[in-house]
């Protein structure tokens, strides 16, 4: 469990860390506020437009492969850790399952599914 | 029930699964529903850590917390005038918490059924993942899934992108 004390100190701080400015900032900073200051913008600039619009579809198909390859990378772990102890027909196992995504790979490539349109 | 600080762990990451799949359930903003949802998965991964199993963690926050998220969130943003719903409750209630009531008693059943009153057994090997790594591509173990799950996740992904370019 040892380890794991680092983790859970980490996590801890990572819920710190954020929250002190939010607060110091509340805590400490002048509030006069006017409508020119409360106006919703981004990168300096006013907003144009509705926020919650439909983004292009492109972004779904790359969400998609990343969640191919990322289940891929699950897969691949164990094998690469046990990977000194494998026989021969385990290793080859292995290469089978990789060839088999990289033709997924090949056939996203070919069909312009990672070209941005 | 003595507090060790394995309990408190353990009570943090209930509250966080739970507290997650409540607002979930009950928020009207979907993407928002959509964020709790990672907060419920991720506390399934410290729950993992907690019944030591720390690939499955690994694996819960890769996967889970990572690319379902990632695929939900973007799910929405793509679809068209989603955020114009505010429904949370829609004419198929009846039919969800009938299944969520299926699936809930079923799970309890099993928990009960199994581990009531007694506390799991042998400790788990410090070389579970090499073990692991072993079986998936022993021909007696667990090739046949392994290779199989190459190929559903190729299937997976030509049906993605023939479906999405239409």
């Amino acid at each position: 469990m040892g380890e794991w004390t680092f983790i859970a100190l980490l996590f801890i701080i990572s819920l710190i860390l954020p929250a002190v400015p939010i607060i110091a900032g509340r805590l400490l900073g002048p509030r006069k506020p006017n409508p020119l200051k409360n106006s919703t913008y981004e990168c300096g600039v006013e907003t144009v437009g509705d926020t919650w619009v439909q983004f292009k579809v492109q972004y779904y198909i790359f969400a998609l492969v990343f969640l191919i390859f990322d289940i891929e990378v699950v897969f691949l772990y164990p094998w690469a850790v046990a990977y000194h102890q494998l026989p021969l027909f385990g290793v080859v196992a292995g290469i089978v399952f990789i060839v088999t995504l990289a033709e997924a790979l090949i056939y996203a490539w070919r069909k312009g599914a990672l070209e941005w349109v | 029930m003595t507090i060790t600080p394995i309990t408190i762990a353990f009570f943090i990451m209930a509250a966080f699964t739970l507290g997650g799949s409540l607002g979930v359930v009950t928020n009207r903003n979907l993407f928002h529903a959509a964020l709790y949802l990672v907060l419920a998965l991720f506390g399934v991964a410290g729950l993992f850590v907690l019944l030591e199993a720390p690939f499955l963690a690994a694996v819960q926050v890769l996967v889970y917390v990572g690319a379902i998220a990632v695929l939900i969130t973007i799910t929405i943003m793509v679809t068209r005038r989603i955020m114009g719903v505010t429904e949370s409750v829609n004419r198929q209630w009846p039919l969800a918490a009938g299944v969520s009531a299926i699936m809930a008693i079923t799970l309890g059943f099993v928990v009960l059924d199994r581990f009531a009153g007694k506390l799991p057994v042998a400790a788990v090997p410090g070389d579970n993942i090499v073990r692991l790594g072993e079986a998936l591509v022993n021909y007696d173990a667990y090739l046949v899934p392994f290779e199989v799950a190459s190929v559903l996740l190729l299937a997976a992904m030509i049906g993605a992108i023939v479906v999405a370019r239409e």
